[in-house]
């Protein structure tokens, strides 16, 4: 590290805790800073996992009406007699286990979803849930994972660029980003679909690959993967740029007020070289609001996976609402719950690593 | 107040924004005072009418004056309107797999390819490799253009209802116009119709009506409830601060679409009204605004004003309303606004999964988006099934953000350009 670099760091540790900077702690030191901190993280992530699985679990009984009663209502349509009903209904409650204390059902379920079992689906009977959901769970994120960190990259680059030059570049990058930010996701997949989808026929409309093909590792196949991927993923890519651009863009310009700017520019140095300052310092926050809105952006892109008819959770979860596929709804949210959790550590994990400042808050 | 206001109205972006919404709101709600159709009329037998004045052909026939007018394009229009560019192409296509010499055959020249046409067409020949579909398609366009170079005009018969036999009552020329004012039926479709046949424009009205309706209560919910919780934990601290907090950032990692999908879904299809679907995105979307007033209150509780008024003995609602909220009013305005315009979203995203709000009287921007797509109006290119509702959708939201910047910038003078 230059002694330039270094210069922000300084700043803002002595600006937020009085403290001496952290590299004046030993190694060891630090290293016992980092345990504290991914312990903290680790625990944080248990419970916020335990909890969103009792609230999985929790939320569909305290709604009113009896899931199994709409079951059984399907099933037993045409059915005369009333006795017969009443059978069926009985055999689902015992089979989804709701006419046993609410404690007993879901020592059951942690159970079954601790094996993996998350039940058989109702509208693609006798598939289980597991293997819908596995089906469905590689195309999600191999689709939204890049996007959102290519749309993350390209918005804060953008952001910065804009913050920097000002001016004409500013002016159009700004409007626009405000109003992509505010546009819906599946706004954004139709109007991609309708350029180039159905007018300019670039890219085929639905699917995740095509519909004449058998999943094989030919390059047939895979080219046909490829094809299919660019709509969706630019959709969620486009999304995510705007509002990463105006984040990045008032943390840049507060920065680039800061005094080692200025300094850094009496010094006489390169423009590009003071940019890639401002840009490290200005991306910490940027890390966070990552972490916070990934949420947000996932239930966007399962909406925008839906509008390509993509072959992902989003789709899945549709399919589970048209077939009023309880268990399938269910795992899924929880899924989608997790993996969302997950990114969520990831990030605050990366963000340990990047930040100075959690050496020092957490070593003394 | 009237300082503030004006203030707040000198920020272009606020105006900017507060326009183009009190324009939408406008339209909303004095459009159903001048028409007043039910917006769910199924009106249209059929699917998707392009948007147009449709003009009754029965009673344009029977209108009572009928004029003359000699337009020199007249009949170029009525050709090239009936036989298009692609039409002579598969004219010629046809001719050539017929066996005509392809140099023989010109698609410029109507009326030698007309009669080109007439003499060699036979409906009953089968031409190698072509579908059943192109086969009708040629059939229909026989028809359509069987007689385009006649000049002379058609006769509209009635049949006798004693003798069954059809009686001439009128002959209409080529060159006979009646005037639209003067027809009795004629109806405007500004954005044609959508796929059960109901008329766009009034029902993306009232869904818009709708929307904002939901989002308000959505928002206000939401509001509601960040900044009770916001006050309580900001103010009061200790371990009452302590459990709000754990739970804020609970549901700030939790994803809330998630949520919302789980209750939606969980309340099932017969429960699930608009008002329902409002209050439970308030229910799960309070999040940050709990947050951000728990944030403000932290830095205003130990101010002078307010270690006065607890000094006087004020209790802590009178504390609360006297000397914390109106610090905060700002902000807790901002944050309504973008909880309006989120639960606009949120409501349009429910409804594409298939769990907005069940109606049978009310459209709302979501659905409207829902039955574009599952009729495919994108792919068939239906424009004016979806395109109005994205951009009245992004309208909403973006007129929103735009009032918020422009507040924003008012209260935090940091920001200003």
């Amino acid at each position: 590290m230059t002694e330039l670099q270094i210069e922000p760091y300084k700043k803002r540790l002595h600006t937020s805790s009085g403290r001496p900077a952290a590299w004046a702690v030993g190694g060891g030191a630090e290293l016992k800073g980092y345990r504290k901190y991914f312990t903290t993280k680790l625990v944080w992530f248990l419970t916020t996992f335990v909890f969103a699985f009792l609230l999985n679990f929790i939320l569909p009984r305290l709604m009113p009406g009896d899931p199994v009663a709409v079951i059984t209502q399907r099933v037993t349509q045409g059915m005369t007699s009333q006795s017969g009903a009443q059978a069926v209904y009985e055999q689902y409650a015992e089979q989804f286990g709701t006419n046993k204390p609410l404690w007993e059902q879901f020592a059951r379920y942690m159970a079954n979803v601790v094996r993996g079992d998350f039940g058989v689906s109702f509208s693609q009977y006798p598939r289980p849930v597991a293997q819908i959901l596995g089906a469905s769970i590689g195309w999600t994120i191999a689709l939204q994972f890049p996007a959102i960190i290519v749309g993350w990259l390209i918005g804060n680059t953008l952001g910065a660029l804009a913050a920097y030059l000002k001016g004409g570049f500013d002016k159009v990058v700004m409007p626009v980003s405000i109003f992509i930010s505010n546009f819906p996701a599946f706004g954004m997949a139709v109007i991609l679909l309708v350029v180039f989808g159905v007018n300019l026929r670039w890219f085929p409309t639905s699917g995740g690959y095509g519909f004449d093909l058998i999943p094989s590792a030919s390059w047939g196949f895979v080219w046909s993967v490829i094809v299919h991927y660019q709509l969706p993923f630019w959709s969620v890519v486009l999304i995510s740029i705007g509002g990463q651009a105006i984040g990045m863009r008032s943390m840049a310009i507060y920065e680039l007020n800061a005094d080692y700017v200025k300094y850094a520019r009496f010094m006489g140095i390169k423009d590009w070289k003071i940019i890639g300052y401002v840009f490290r310092n200005a991306m910490l926050p940027q890390i966070t609001g990552l972490a916070l809105s990934i949420g947000t952006m996932v239930g966007g892109a399962l909406v925008a996976e839906i509008i390509f008819s993509y072959p992902g959770l989003g789709y899945t979860i549709l399919n589970g609402v048209i077939g009023q596929d309880y268990p399938l709804i269910s795992a899924a949210t929880l899924i989608i719950t997790v993996m969302v959790l997950i990114a969520n550590f990831a990030i605050e994990i990366i963000y340990g690593l990047i930040d100075p400042r959690i050496k020092a808050a957490q070593a003394d | 107040m009237i300082n503030t206001l004006r203030q707040i109205f000198r920020s272009g972006k606020f105006v900017a924004g507060f326009s183009i919404f009190a324009a939408i709101l406008l339209g909303s709600l004095i459009y159903p005072l001048i028409i007043r159709d039910a917006p769910l009329t199924i009106i249209g037998q059929g699917t998707f009418f392009p948007p147009g004045i449709y003009v009754s052909v029965y009673d344009s026939v029977g209108a009572t004056t009928t004029y003359t007018l000699d337009i020199d394009e007249a009949a170029v229009n009525r050709i090239a309107s009936r036989f298009s560019e692609e039409d002579r192409l598969a004219v010629k296509e046809w001719l050539v797999a017929a066996g005509l010499p392809e140099a023989e055959i010109d698609t410029a020249d109507t009326e030698k390819l007309l009669a080109q046409w007439e003499t060699n067409f036979d409906s009953t020949k089968r031409i190698p490799g072509m579908t059943n579909a192109k086969r009708n398609y040629y059939i229909r366009l026989n028809n359509s253009i069987d007689g385009l170079l006649s000049s002379e005009g058609v006769v509209i018969a009635a049949k006798n209802a004693e003798t069954g036999t059809l009686e001439q009552i009128d002959t209409i020329e080529q060159s006979d116009y009646v005037n639209v004012t003067e027809v009795a039926n004629v109806r405007v479709l500004p954005l044609g119709t959508d796929n059960f046949g109901r008329d766009m424009l009034t029902e993306l009205v009232a869904a818009t009506r709708v929307s904002l309706s939901i989002g308000f209560i959505a928002g206000t919910v939401a509001t509601l409830i960040g900044l009770t919780l916001g006050l309580l934990a900001g103010y009061i601290g200790g371990w009452i601060d302590d459990i709000i907090m754990f739970v804020t950032n609970l549901f700030t990692v939790i994803p809330s679409f998630v949520l919302l999908i789980l209750i939606s879904f969980s309340i099932g299809q017969e429960q699930r009204g608009a008002f329902t679907v409002a209050v439970v995105i308030g229910f799960t979307s309070w999040v940050w605004t709990a947050r951000a007033v728990r944030a403000q209150v932290v830095s205003l509780r130990n101010r002078d004003h307010v270690n006065l008024s607890k000094l006087s003995g004020h209790s802590i609602v009178y504390i609360i309303l006297n000397d914390i909220l109106p610090y905060i009013a700002s902000y807790v305005v901002m944050a309504l606004i973008l909880q309006i315009s989120s639960g606009i979203l949120a409501e349009a995203g429910l409804s594409i999964l298939g769990l907005g709000p069940k109606t049978t009287e009310v459209p709302t921007l979501g659905l409207m988006m829902n039955w574009a797509r599952i009729y495919q109006a994108d792919i068939q290119g239906r424009w004016w099934a979806y395109l109005p509702v994205l951009v009245t959708i992004a309208s909403v939201a973006f007129s929103m953000n735009l009032m918020n910047t422009g507040l924003d910038q008012v209260f935090n003078p940091a920001l200003r350009d």
